[in-house]
C-alpha cells in the first residue's frame, strides 16, 4: 500500500518534478562487522534522503544514533571493514562501489566535507595556503601553482581571514580554533562542489565563534548554490539554518520533514521529547524539563520492533511487534494489522523508502498524536519541582555561604630551563567580585579562556588567594588552619564536568560514593546507610554499587558524581559544566535532579557553564566573565530580557534558539575576531577590540574606552550591574 | 520519590550485603582465576623444590665427580654434570634456593620504591619533584656496578639479604622517571581533584587513587624485574661479588652452562627451565592481579 501512496504524494508535491537531486541516498545500510565472537554493530539501517541545489538538510541526533556514520558512508570515507548497502547517487550516478581512485575524482570536487575538529584537521607541518592551493590543484592540475595560490588567497578572504596575503604563510598552528574551521570550509569551498556535508561543524567552538561560523556557512551557499548536508546534535543551530530536516535515532531515520513541521508539529515520541529536554534561553518560566528515561540502546543488540519503545511514555504491545516504517502521518498500519502480520508470520515488506519531501514519521501512533495534538507535555510524564523554601525570604536577609571579593589569580610566563626569568603574566583571574546566598544558584558564564573554571580551583582550594578574598559560611579562607580548612570541606563540593575522568575508574561505585564519608572519619554503619540513601536520591539502584564507572552512561556517572558531592551533606555545591558533555535527553534528567536537589535539601549552587540556555534555565543570579573579569552581573530574569553589557548582548545574540520562526526573524550580532590572550589583554576595557558598541562611538567616548577601565556598575537600580561606560539595557531575544 | 524509596527499603534487608568490601573483592577474584592458581602453585612448587632438590640426589652441592666430567644426562646424574663434574640437578636446586629470594624481593623492592618516588615526585611537583629526581639522575649515573662491588666486600657472608637491597637500590630509576611521567598526566584528573576537594590527605590520594591506576605498569615491571635481578646477581657473582662461594644461585649455574649451550646443551637447559618456569609462574600471577585490579580488562567482562 505504502508504495502507492508516495508515488502519489510524490505527484503532489511536484516539488523536485524536473530536478533530480543532487545528492540522493536510498535505504542506506551500515553494518560493522563484529571480531572474535562479538555481535555486528548496526550502525545505520535504512536511511534515505535527497537534497537538491541550494537546500540544507539537517541531520539531527544524539551520539551515537549513526548519523556521521550515514555520510561518512555517502563520502566513502568509511574503513574497508565497514559492510554498506543501498545507493547514494550524485547527480543520478552511484557512488557506492566506485573504487577509491574514482571516489577522489569526486571528493573535494562535487562533494566535500566539513569535520567537527578543527584541530586535527589540518597538517601541522604544512602552510594553511599551501593547503589550501593543494585541493584546488588536485582538481584542476593544469591549473599551475600561482593561480592556484591566487586562488587559495580569494578563498581566505572569502572565509574573513583579515590580511589573507600574510596570512597564507601562516601554519594551522598559529590560528585559533575558529580561524582553522574557517579554512576547512574554505577548502570544502575551494572547487565550487555541488553538496558540502557539515559535521557537527561548530561543536568544538564557542558560541560567538560559532554564529561566525553559521554566518559563513550561510555565505558558502549563496556563493557557490551547493546544497549542504549539515549533522548536528544542537535544535537550535538546526532551527535557523536548514530546511528540511531528519531526525535519527539508533541508526535509523525517525521522523523527517521541514524544519517548521518538525518543531511545530511533531508527531514522533523521541523527537517530541528531544524538543521539550531542550532548555529554552527564550522562555522566562519554562518549567521542568521533559526528561526521557532509560538510554539509547546499544547498536549491536537493539530490542525488537522500534528502538524507541523501551523509552516510550506512550508504548504499547505492538510497538516490540515490528520495527515501524517512515510513513507520513495517519498512513501507519493499525495495531490490528500490526498483530495480524505478526501472526501470519510475514516479513515486514519493505516500503518504498525514498525522500518525498512531506513529513514522514516512523510510530504506529503518529496518526493518533497528530489528532489529539499531543505535545511533550502532554505524553512525558513531567516532575514536579518543589519551589526552594528560602526562595520566600528576602536575599539580603539570607545567610550568605560565599563571597568573592576581587579575587586575583595570576600566573606567571617564564622562560629559561635553571634560571626562569619572568617574562608576562597570564591574567587568568583579574579581580571578580560576588557573593552566593542560601538556597540561591549563580551562573558564571562566559567563552572558554575567560577564567572561569580558575576561579572555581581558586574557591575549591580554600587557600589565601593571591589577592582579594574568598570567604565560605562567613568565614576567610585566608586565615584558616589546616583543621578548619578540613571542617569546612564539608560544607562545601564539586561536581565536575567530565562523567569520563571525574570518577576513580579502578574503584567500584560503593567506594567512589563512600570516599567522603570515610575520609570525614564516619563511623562503617552510617556510611554503608548513607552510600545506599544517596544512590537512591539521585535515581540509581542498589545493586549499582559494587559496579565500576565504566558500566554506567555518562549521564549515570554525571548522578553518581553528584551523590559523592553530596555524600557530607554540604550546603553549597560547585557545577562545572555538569552538563555539557551530555546529550540533550540525559542532560534534561540531570538538570531536573538538580532543581529537585535544591529545592529539597536547600543547596547554594555555584554553576559555571558556557550553555546559557541552561543557565538560564537553572539559575537566579548570572555573572558572565570576559577575559578574567566579571563585565556583568545580576538577576537572571533582568540580564536575558535586557542585557546592558554590548558583551552580553553579544554573547545572547549569538545562540540559536530552537524555535524556527523566532529564529528567522532574529538578527545576530557576530563579533569579530577571536578573545585576546590573557597574557596581553587590551588596554582600558577588555572587550573594546570586538565591541560591536565601540565601532559606533565618537572619538572621545572610544578614547575612554581606550584608556580608562569600567567598572561594574549599577544599571537598573537594583540587582544589575554592567562594566561598561556606555551601558544601554536592550532586548535581544 | 516516596513509593520508591520503600521499594529500596524493602530490598535492601535481605539482599545487600552492608558494604562490599574492595580487597575482599580482589581477593575472591584472584583465587577465582585459574592462571593466578597455577601461578602459585608452580611458585609453591619451585620454593619446595628448591629445598629438597639438593636432598634428592646423592650428591652434595659442589662435590665434583671425577668420573663424569660434562657427562650427559643419566641415572647417576639426572641432568648431567658440567665440565668440574658437578650435578647440574644439585646445583640448580640449591642455586634457585637463593635466586627465589632474590628475584622475588629485588623485584618487589625496587618496583616498590620506583612506584613511590615516581608518584611523589610527579604529584608534588616543584621542590619534591626536583630533589627525587636529583637522586634519581644520580643513581643513574654513579656507576653501579663497582659501588656493589665495594660494599658487598664490606658486608662479607651472609650478606646476601644486603645484595638485595643493593641490587633494588640500583634498579628503580628508569620505572620511577616513567611513573612521574603518567602521575603528572593523573595528578589533573578530575577524581584527584574531587579527593583533594574532600580532604583526602596527599599521600592517601597517592595510594589510593594514583598507583591503582597505574598498577599494569608496575606489575608489567615488577615481572621484567624478577628475571633482570636474578641475572643481574649473576654478574657479581662473576666477579666474585655477589653470592660467594659455598653458597650457589640460579644465576652462576646458568652463566657457567651459557657458554657449554651449543656443545653440552643439558648445562645450560636445565637451570634456564628452571628460570623460565620462575618468570613464567610471576607472570601468571602479575596477570591475575592485573585483572582484579582494572575493572575495564577484558577477562573480567566474561
Amino acid at each position: 500500500m505504502s508504495a502507492q501512496t508516495i508515488e502519489n504524494t510524490e505527484a503532489a508535491s511536484g516539488r523536485s518534478g524536473d530536478e533530480t537531486p543532487v545528492l540522493e541516498v536510498r535505504d542506506l545500510h551500515v553494518t560493522f562487522r563484529g571480531l572474535g565472537g562479538n555481535a555486528d554493530v548496526n550502525a545505520v539501517r535504512g536511511v534515505s534522503y535527497s537534497v537538491h541545489r541550494g537546500e540544507v538538510l539537517g541531520i539531527v541526533g544524539e551520539s551515537g544514533s549513526g548519523k556521521s556514520v550515514s555520510s561518512m558512508a555517502a563520502m566513502g570515507l568509511l574503513p574497508d571493514h565497514a559492510v554498506i548497502t543501498g545507493s547514494v547517487k550524485l547527480h543520478g550516478e552511484e557512488l557506492l562501489g566506485l573504487d577509491d581512485r574514482e571516489m577522489a575524482t569526486r571528493r573535494g570536487k562535487v562533494i566535500s566535507m566539513v569535520f567537527q575538529d578543527p584541530l586535527s584537521g589540518l597538517t601541522p607541518v604544512y602552510t594553511v595556503g599551501d593547503q589550501l592551493a593543494e585541493a584546488v590543484l588536485v582538481h584542476n592540475p593544469g591549473a599551475g601553482k600561482a593561480q592556484a595560490r591566487e586562488r587559495a588567497v580569494r578563498l581566505l578572504d572569502l572565509v574573513g581571514i583579515p590580511n589573507p596575503e600574510g596570512r597564507y604563510r601562516s601554519f594551522p598552528h598559529e590560528f585559533s580554533g575558529g580561524m582553522r574551521q574557517r579554512v576547512m570550509i574554505a577548502m570544502a569551498m575551494a572547487n565550487d562542489p555541488d553538496v558540502i556535508i557539515c559535521d557537527e561543524p561548530t561543536t568544538a567552538l564557542d558560541v560567538t565563534i560559532q554564529a561566525q561560523i553559521l554566518d559563513l556557512l550561510r555565505t558558502a551557499r549563496e556563493e557557490t548554490g551547493a546544497a549542504i548536508v549539515m549533522i548536528t546534535h544542537d535544535l537550535g543551530v538546526v532551527a535557523g539554518f536548514v530546511d528540511r530536516m531528519l531526525v535519527m535515532y539508533a541508526g535509523r531515520p525517525v521522523e523527517m520533514g521541514t524544519v517548521d513541521e518538525i518543531y511545530y508539529g511533531s508527531r514522533m515520541p523521541y523527537t517530541m521529547g528531544l524538543l521539550g529536554a531542550v532548555p529554552r534561553m527564550d522562555l522566562e518560566r519554562q518549567g521542568a524539563l521533559v526528561p526521557i528515561k532509560g538510554t539509547p540502546p546499544s547498536l549491536s543488540a537493539l530490542p525488537p520492533g522500534c528502538p524507541f519503545a523501551p523509552r516510550c511514555p506512550i508504548v504499547r504491545p505492538e510497538c516490540s511487534l515490528a520495527e515501524p516504517d517512515l510513513l507520513p502521518v495517519g498512513e501507519q498500519p493499525s495495531e490490528a494489522q500490526i498483530r495480524a502480520a505478526r501472526e501470519a508470520g510475514a516479513p515486514a515488506e519493505a516500503a518504498g523508502v525514498s525522500d518525498t519531501g512531506v513529513q514522514r514519521v516512523a510510530c504506529i501512533r503518529s496518526g493518533e498524536i497528530a489528532d489529539n495534538a499531543w505535545t511533550a507535555q502532554d505524553i512525558y510524564p513531567i516532575p514536579e519541582i518543589p519551589e526552594v523554601p528560602a526562595a520566600k525570604t528576602r536575599r539580603e536577609d539570607r545567610p550568605e555561604m560565599l563571597r568573592v571579593e576581587s579575587l586575583i589569580k595570576h600566573h606567571a610566563l617564564t622562560k629559561g630551563a635553571v634560571f626562569k626569568r619572568r617574562v608576562g603574566t597570564v591574567y587568568a583571574v583579574d579581580g571578580i567580585d560576588f557573593d552566593i546566598r542560601e538556597g540561591e544558584t549563580l551562573a558564571l558564564v562566559g567563552e572558554s579562556g575567560c577564567g572561569k573554571s580558575t576561579t572555581l580551583m581558586e574557591i575549591m582550594g580554600l587557600e589565601k588567594p593571591q589577592g582579594g578574598s574568598v570567604s565560605v559560611m562567613g568565614r576567610d579562607t585566608s586565615g584558616l588552619g589546616g583543621a578548619d580548612r578540613f571542617a569546612l570541606r564539608r560544607d562545601m563540593q564539586i561536581v565536575f564536568q567530565d562523567p569520563m575522568s571525574s570518577l576513580d575508574p579502578r574503584m567500584p561505585v560503593f567506594d567512589i560514593i563512600a570516599e567522603p564519608l570515610r575520609t570525614h572519619r564516619r563511623p562503617a554503619a552510617e556510611t554503608t546507610a548513607r552510600v545506599y540513601e544517596l544512590l537512591d536520591l539521585v535515581g540509581l539502584n542498589t545493586e549499582h554499587a559494587t559496579r565500576y564507572p565504566a558500566e554506567f552512561s555518562g549521564g549515570q556517572r554525571q548522578r553518581i558524581g553528584i551523590a559523592r558531592a553530596l555524600a557530607l551533606e554540604p550546603r553549597l555545591l560547585v557545577l562545572d559544566e555538569p552538563v555539557s558533555a551530555l546529550d540533550v535527553s540525559i542532560q534534561a534528567g540531570v538538570v531536573n535532579l538538580l532543581e529537585e536537589l535544591q529545592a529539597r535539601l536547600g543547596l547554594s549552587y555555584l554553576f559555571v557553564a558556557h550553555d546559557l540556555s541552561v543557565v538560564r534555565h537553572i539559575a537566579d543570579r548570572v555573572a558572565v566573565m570576559y577575559l578574567g573579569k566579571i563585565v556583568e552581573i545580576g538577576d537572571t530574569d533582568a540580564v536575558y530580557t535586557r542585557p546592558a553589557h554590548p558583551y552580553t548582548q553579544a554573547l545572547l545574540s549569538a545562540i540559536p534558539i530552537p524555535d524556527p520562526e523566532k529564529e528567522r526573524a532574529r538578527t545576530h550580532i557576530v563579533l569579530d575576531g577571536d578573545l585576546p590572550s590573557p597574557a596581553n589583554p587590551p588596554s582600558g576595557c577588555r572587550f573594546r577590540t570586538r565591541c560591536q558598541k565601540f565601532i559606533t562611538l565618537s572619538e572621545p567616548e572610544q578614547e575612554r574606552c581606550m584608556s580608562i577601565e569600567p567598572a561594574l556598575e549599577a544599571t537598573n537600580g537594583g540587582d544589575q550591574a554592567a562594566a561598561c561606560h556606555f551601558a544601554e539595557r536592550q532586548t535581544v531575544l | 520519590m516516596s513509593t520508591t524509596e520503600t521499594s529500596t527499603e524493602a530490598a535492601k534487608a535481605p539482599a545487600v550485603p552492608p558494604a562490599p568490601n574492595r580487597v575482599k573483592t580482589i581477593v575472591r577474584q584472584l583465587l577465582g582465576t585459574p592462571r593466578v592458581i597455577i601461578g602459585l602453585a608452580l611458585l609453591a612448587l619451585l620454593a619446595v623444590f628448591a629445598f629438597t632438590g639438593p636432598l634428592m640426589t646423592g650428591w652434595e652441592v659442589g662435590e665434583r665427580d671425577f668420573t663424569a666430567l660434562l657427562d650427559e644426562p643419566s641415572p647417576e646424574h639426572w641432568m648431567g654434570t658440567n665440565k668440574t663434574g658437578q650435578d647440574v640437578f644439585t646445583q640448580a636446586t640449591a642455586g634457585l634456593q637463593k635466586s627465589l629470594l632474590i628475584g622475588l624481593l629485588v623485584a618487589l623492592l625496587s618496583t616498590g620504591i620506583a612506584a613511590l618516588v615516581g608518584a611523589f615526585a610527579g604529584y608534588f611537583g616543584s621542590i619534591t619533584d626536583r630533589a627525587l629526581m636529583w637522586i634519581a639522575d644520580l643513581a643513574l649515573v654513579l656507576p653501579s656496578f663497582v659501588i656493589l662491588a665495594i660494599l658487598s666486600k664490606h658486608f662479607g657472608d651472609g650478606g646476601w639479604f644486603v645484595l638485595v637491597i643493593l641490587l633494588a637500590a640500583f634498579s628503580w630509576m628508569v620505572t620511577s622517571k616513567m611513573i612521574r611521567g603518567m602521575t603528572i598526566s593523573l595528578r589533573e584528573r578530575e577524581y584527584i581533584h574531587a579527593a583533594r576537594f574532600m580532604g583526602v590527605p596527599s599521600h592517601k590520594i597517592i595510594l589510593r587513587h594514583i598507583l591503582p591506576n597505574m598498577s599494569s605498569l608496575l606489575i608489567a615491571d615488577a615481572t621484567i624485574a624478577v628475571s633482570t635481578a636474578i641475572i643481574g646477581e649473576t654478574s657479581l657473582s662473576y666477579f666474585g661479588f655477589g653470592v660467594q662461594p659455598p653458597d650457589i644461585s640460579l644465576g652462576v649455574v646458568i652463566a657457567d652452562g651459557s657458554k657449554f649451550a651449543n656443545s653440552s646443551w643439558w648445562i645450560f637447559a636445565f637451570p634456564t627451565l628452571l628460570l623460565v618456569i620462575l618468570v613464567l609462574a610471576v607472570n601468571m600471577i602479575g596477570d591475575g592481579l592485573r585483572d582484579a585490579l582494572d575493572p575495564q580488562s577484558k577477562s573480567r567482562r566474561s
